[in-house]
């Protein structure tokens, strides 16, 4: 039962290579059959999700890259929506594992066999962007803590971290066996691995780690980053709330959407197994399109974008986790993130409901109470 | 200019409302003609994108009438009602929609005169909004 352990850098072992070899020892020792980890791949060098069965596939392991390809809580689902019986440790970010949270309350996923490892998270740059700065080396993951670490801004070379995690006031991980703290640490010298749970605390002695001590700097340095993102994260919804004031200004920030539903697609909690607008529903007549031109004399098209949008938030925005993925895969620009946000902020509010915060708590669509809401009906 | 005569979409439950909305006529009560009335099983099973797209197609109000609590046939399908209807006007809000013209009322089966007084009530309160934006800005 270890609380703290340590992964040192000495002999010209890093950090990155000290999380490989505890990820490769919870396989050797048993304590999960599989990983699920972001490596480096050998094709355009990127980073992606992958699940890694043999240790010996550890040596691309590199969580730490300030990059998240796509939000692997779809992922996590895929890999324990059925009962297999079989362990795995997921290694996720906090904008991830609070989705995943919410598809096992939709019965999406499963937590039974999992080990939850979350990491610190310090933001990600947009893929694109981490493609041109990364160029290939593990070398610029440590370069970017490094100058985190030194309090210098994350922009370089016309790239930012993305938008979504400026604003975010979720970097420590909750609900998770794990924690890998990066916060108040020096990666130069080694980090800390949390047990957070007993699950944790065991996996981390089986694993054979070095014991180690809660970080000194961490509850500073996490409270100095709060104010940051929670400031930048009040300026940019109320932004978006002015520019949105009516229907008018939705229009207009909705403007160039093309219908791709690339948003939809991109986002860890659009639940549905089917998205109702490409069904047939959605398939109009021919003559239905001459009659809305008749009754408005102009019809833009595609059809239908802000009955698209406006179900979505329906759908998801008590659920949104403002990851920012929607942004991310948004060809036309779009600030879909910052909008559906400035929504959630109202509609979470108004069931004091935060997505991925306990398991336990079910989805606002999911319950309902017979004393509640009575003003809705009572026209108040 | 001829007065503004709003549109009005009712979706109304085939067991209270409906049979409401049934009593008035057979009782020759009368109230406006603004209101159009979609006969459903329940009103836990209107979907919040009728709603949705009644209003983008040009709706100045929509109604959902449903059974009291505790009298719904189905049990509980007016209060998973309830629930969405305030989650879609917390969104609709969001946009400057004015918040009164989305109703959910509760009509029972023998309630003739609180239907026809809902669609006056209804139809008043409307005029005194003004037609929905929708109709007069381009909104796709």
């Amino acid at each position: 039962m270890l609380e703290y352990a340590r992964i040192e850098k000495k002999d010209g072992v890093d950090v990155l290579e000290g999380l490989r070899a505890f990820l490769a020892s919870l396989m050797e020792n048993q304590v999960v059959e599989a990983v699920m980890v972001p490596t480096r791949l050998p094709y355009k060098k990127v980073i992606m999700q992958t699940l890694i069965r043999d240790p010996a596939k550890l040596n691309g392991v590199d969580p730490l890259a300030p990059v998240v390809p796509t939000n692997s809580a779809r992922f996590a689902a895929q890999l324990t929506h059925d009962e297999t019986g079989r362990s795995l440790a997921l290694v996720m970010r906090p904008c991830e594992i609070r989705p995943f949270v919410e598809l096992v309350k939709l019965k999406q996923g499963r937590l039974d066999n999992v080990l939850m490892i979350g990491m610190d998270c310090l933001g990600r740059y947009e893929n694109d962007d981490f493609l041109s700065l990364d160029k290939g080396e593990t070398s610029f993951t440590m370069d970017f803590y490094r100058s985190m670490r030194d309090g210098k801004a994350a922009a370089r070379n016309n790239a930012d971290l993305a938008e979504a995690c400026k604003a975010c006031e979720h970097p420590v991980a909750e609900g998770v066996d794990i924690r890998v703290c990066i916060f108040g640490e020096d990666l130069d010298k080694g980090l800390t691995l949390e047990g957070v749970t007993q699950k944790g605390k065991q996996a981390l002695s089986k694993a054979g780690m070095a014991e180690g001590q809660r970080p000194g700097g961490r509850e500073q340095a996490i409270q100095t980053l709060l104010r940051e993102r929670t400031s930048f994260r009040d300026a940019w919804l109320k932004e978006m709330r002015e520019r949105t004031r009516d229907l008018e200004g939705l229009m207009d920030v909705l403007g160039n959407c093309i219908n791709c539903y690339n948003c939809r697609v991109a986002c860890p909690v659009c639940y549905c197994r089917e998205c109702v607008f490409v069904t047939d529903t959605f398939q109009h007549d021919s003559e239905q399109f001459f009659r809305w031109a008749e009754k408005r004399g102009m019809l833009k098209l595609p059809t239908d974008t802000i009955f698209y949008h406006l179900t979505r938030m329906q759908h998801m925005s008590t659920l949104c986790v403002g990851c920012g993925q929607c942004t991310s895969v948004c060809p036309s620009d779009i600030p879909v993130s910052q909008l559906f946000r400035s929504v959630a902020e109202g509609t979470q509010r108004l069931f004091n409901y935060e997505p991925g915060r306990d398991v336990k708590e079910p989805i606002p669509l999911g319950v309902f109470y017979e004393k509640e809401f009575e003003e809705v009906a009572a026209g108040k | 200019m001829a007065e503004f005569e709003p549109i009005i979409v009712a979706f109304v439950c085939n067991w209270c409302t409906f049979t409401a909305a049934d009593l008035a006529g057979t009782s020759r009560l009368s109230y406006p003609a603004n209101v159009r009335l979609i006969r459903v099983m329940c009103s836990g099973m209107v979907d919040p994108k009728y709603v949705i797209k009644a209003f983008l197609e040009g709706a100045d109000a929509v109604l959902i009438g449903g059974c009291w609590p505790g009298d719904c046939h189905y049990i509980n399908g007016n209060l998973k009602a309830r629930r969405r209807v305030a989650l879609l006007k917390d969104i609709l809000r969001r946009f400057g929609f004015e918040e009164d013209r989305l109703w959910l009322r509760w009509i029972a089966a023998s309630e003739g005169n609180l239907f026809a007084d809902t669609i006056k009530e209804m139809v008043e309160k409307v005029k005194a909004i003004g037609p929905s934006q929708v109709k007069t800005k381009l909104v796709a």
